[in-house]
């Protein structure tokens, strides 16, 4: 007879696969580490690399033969470093190798020729800076005077650009590789075999795991935000709302690809390339590292429709404008179409043995 | 033939009626017949790729068949799929439980898909895992997780028990735990069909048997009976020494069989012969005598009681392990 006392109370079916798929993640330190630890470490590494720093020293070079007065100009210029080079061989190689962006050789009767590659916008500057050196130093003065100051605005640097496409990135990466390896390791264990032979229902199956996502998304999406704000001082303008939102859905709508890539593949190696597949557009096109208008116009639309290119430009509109929810109802909506349609299709298509 | 009368359907356990299902080119099960009673257990017997696998995975509604009826518990798959998941458990053959989880929390889950059921607990204590209840399924050997899935299986109280190649692949002392389980099962009056290759099993745990060769059910019946009807009281197999082997050609062979009045023709073993007889007392002495008649020398000579293996020989010509 069952002693009441050390009955095991029976939870409802989606409370169990919830709490399975959390245990389960859990308990794979590797997947911990790609979820938590490489987003980090990600942001700590181009957060260094692309710090402010004082403008960089422009190279230009010099033959010997270039007049004395020219080169001497030059090297009274701010922000431009003054490279002697050997004769027209060595200039050509230097120019070649962007070992100097500009080269000042001499012409004739005097003059100066500035050799550069005008596609290069460090040898257009170069161009500028060095011709206002070389006309000063040649007694031009300027008509008119000019006041300047100079600003460095929390926001505007490349750091505030990019956590919240680090977020959107991984938003996208953790929903997608923890459910697509999920699904396929059960699938690959005839586990979904024996599950679907259990009254359990289907939909709740799939549905645990958009709901496990929930929970790691709050710790993720935190980790993230505080690590900016700590360490570089990434400013959230708008409401913790309005970016709770968006997070939540656009990772509903990446786990719904998630589940959508995992539905047929038998494979981690196969669900692997698939995954790599859907989410290599969007590492590109999306505007995680760099902003995605630099794309052609004729790509535009397609970029757009993207559900990464919309959780990144919702996540910057409210972190770095301060955007009020309104105005990423559209992001919104496209977020809630990949997260309905992909689900639909995926339950359609599930491969359950 | 007639479909058989609804009252006479309605107590079956399981119903299984001109079944087929082919994959491809290949026919795996070719028009079976099943009726399995209320409270019996059932074995499927038969060698790998018999259809064993595709019959047992029709009736547990995971694939569909190409033809036959099936009826579980006295509805079809298409009438009450639902209803009918509430009251069976399974246990698939090659299934591998989620390796992160403990013993307690699979259970657990599974639990949570039945409207009624056993307690866990009382589940863990029947399966003796115990000790190995906070242990990660990743950790237990493999008749700790064969006992699991059954435990999996039993966790919804079920009417019905299907089990898949309940001890292949396990270790002696493994396998016999699991019957262990089984005829515990079998006590408490829950109907099961489970299929086996090995026939000390199948002799050991059913009360029926179906005899499967080529996706066809061969033979029925009890153990018992289909041994009996082999009409041998033992089996005689015998070797001559290694020298002398090219002797027993197919002449000699017939010669020696009419001369032990074997019930059926000699079989070929490892090392030597096989004859069954139905009196063994009359069949040494004139098994000797021809064999001397012949200068063959004997090496070895013993005999066993006839068991499923040979009846499954009998029928086939082959044996169950390399069939």
């Amino acid at each position: 007879m069952p002693d009441p006392g050390r009955m095991t109370p029976v939870r409802p079916a989606l409370v169990e696969l919830t709490l399975v798929r959390l245990k389960e993640f859990i308990r794979e330190p590797e997947a911990m580490f790609w979820v938590f630890g490489f987003p980090l470490l990600l942001a700590l590494g181009l957060g260094i690399a692309f710090r402010n720093r004082p403008p960089e020293s422009i190279r230009v070079g010099v033959l010997p033969t270039t007049p004395h007065l020219i080169t001497a100009s030059l090297r009274s210029a701010l922000g431009l470093t003054v490279v002697s080079l050997a004769d027209d061989n060595a200039a050509a190689q230097a120019l070649r190798t962007a070992d100097v962006a500009l080269v000042v050789a001499p012409a004739d009767q005097g003059s100066v020729e500035y050799r550069f590659d005008p596609s290069r916008p460090d040898a257009r500057t170069a161009r500028l800076v060095a011709d206002d050196a070389v006309q000063r130093g040649a007694g031009r003065h300027n008509p008119l005077v000019v006041r300047e100051s100079t600003v460095s605005e929390r926001g505007a640097r490349y750091i505030d650009f990019l956590i919240p496409g680090l977020l959107g990135l991984n938003l996208m990466g953790s929903g997608i590789w923890s459910i697509a390896f999920a699904v396929v390791t059960a699938r690959k264990q005839k586990l979904l075999k024996r599950l679907v032979a259990t009254p359990m229902s289907r939909g709740q199956y799939l549905l645990s795991f958009l709901l496990s996502r929930l929970f790691f998304l709050v710790i993720e999406v935190g980790v993230l935000l505080s690590f900016g704000a700590l360490v570089f001082d990434v400013p959230v303008r708008g409401s913790f709302l309005a970016l709770g939102l968006v997070c939540l859905v656009g990772a509903l709508a990446f786990s719904a690809m998630g589940l959508l890539v995992s539905s047929r593949a038998r494979t981690v190696e196969a669900v692997s390339g698939l995954a790599n597949l859907v989410m290599l557009p969007m590492w590109i096109f999306s505007g995680v590292f760099f902003s995605s208008a630099n794309f052609p116009k004729a790509l535009q639309p397609i970029i757009q429709a993207l559900p990464l290119t919309g959780t990144v430009d919702a996540l910057r509109a409210i972190m770095l404008r301060g955007a009020p929810l309104a105005s990423v109802s559209g992001e919104l909506l496209l977020l809630l179409a990949w997260l309905v349609i992909p689900f639909a299709i995926a339950l359609w298509l599930f491969r359950w043995r | 033939m007639t479909p058989s009368k609804p009252s006479a359907s309605a107590s079956l356990a399981l119903r299984v009626h001109g079944l087929r299902k082919a994959f491809g080119d290949v026919v795996a099960v070719d028009g079976l017949d099943l009726e399995v009673q209320p409270g019996e257990c059932f074995g499927l017997l038969g060698p790998n790729g018999a259809g064993k696998t595709t019959t047992i995975e029709v009736c547990e509604g995971l694939t569909a068949p190409d033809q036959g009826e099936v009826e579980v518990l006295g509805h079809t798959w298409r009438e009450d799929g639902d209803g009918l998941r509430q009251r069976l458990g399974i246990q698939l053959q090659e299934t591998q439980l989620a390796e992160k989880l403990t013993v307690e929390e699979t259970l657990r889950l599974f639990r949570s898909f039945y409207r009624r059921g056993r307690d866990v607990s009382d589940v863990i204590a029947l399966v003796q895992l115990d000790e190995k209840r906070r242990a990660r399924v990743g950790t237990l050997s493999g008749g700790q997780k064969q006992r699991l899935a059954l435990g999996c299986a039993l966790v919804g109280e079920p009417d019905l028990v299907f089990l898949d190649e309940p001890t292949t692949g396990l270790d002696p002392q493994a396998r016999r735990q699991v019957w262990e389980l089984i005829e515990q099962l079998k006590a408490t009056g829950r109907t099961i069909l489970l299929t086996t290759h090995y026939m000390d099993e199948a002799e050991r745990l059913c009360d029926r048997v179906a005899i499967v060769d080529h996706g066809r059910n061969i033979a029925l019946g009890t153990p018992r009976q289909l041994i009996a009807g082999l009409g041998a009281e033992q089996i005689v197999s015998f070797a001559v020494e290694e020298a002398m082997a090219g002797g027993l050609d197919d002449a000699v062979l017939e010669a020696v069989a009419a001369a032990v009045r074997a019930t059926h023709p000699a079989r070929a073993t490892e090392t030597g012969w096989e004859l069954p007889v139905a009196a063994t007392h009359e069949a040494i002495p004139a098994l000797l005598a021809e064999l001397d008649r012949r200068g063959l020398p004997l090496s070895e000579l013993r005999t066993h009681l006839p068991t499923l293996e040979d009846v499954f020989v009998s029928l086939t010509g082959r044996a169950l392990r390399d069939a």
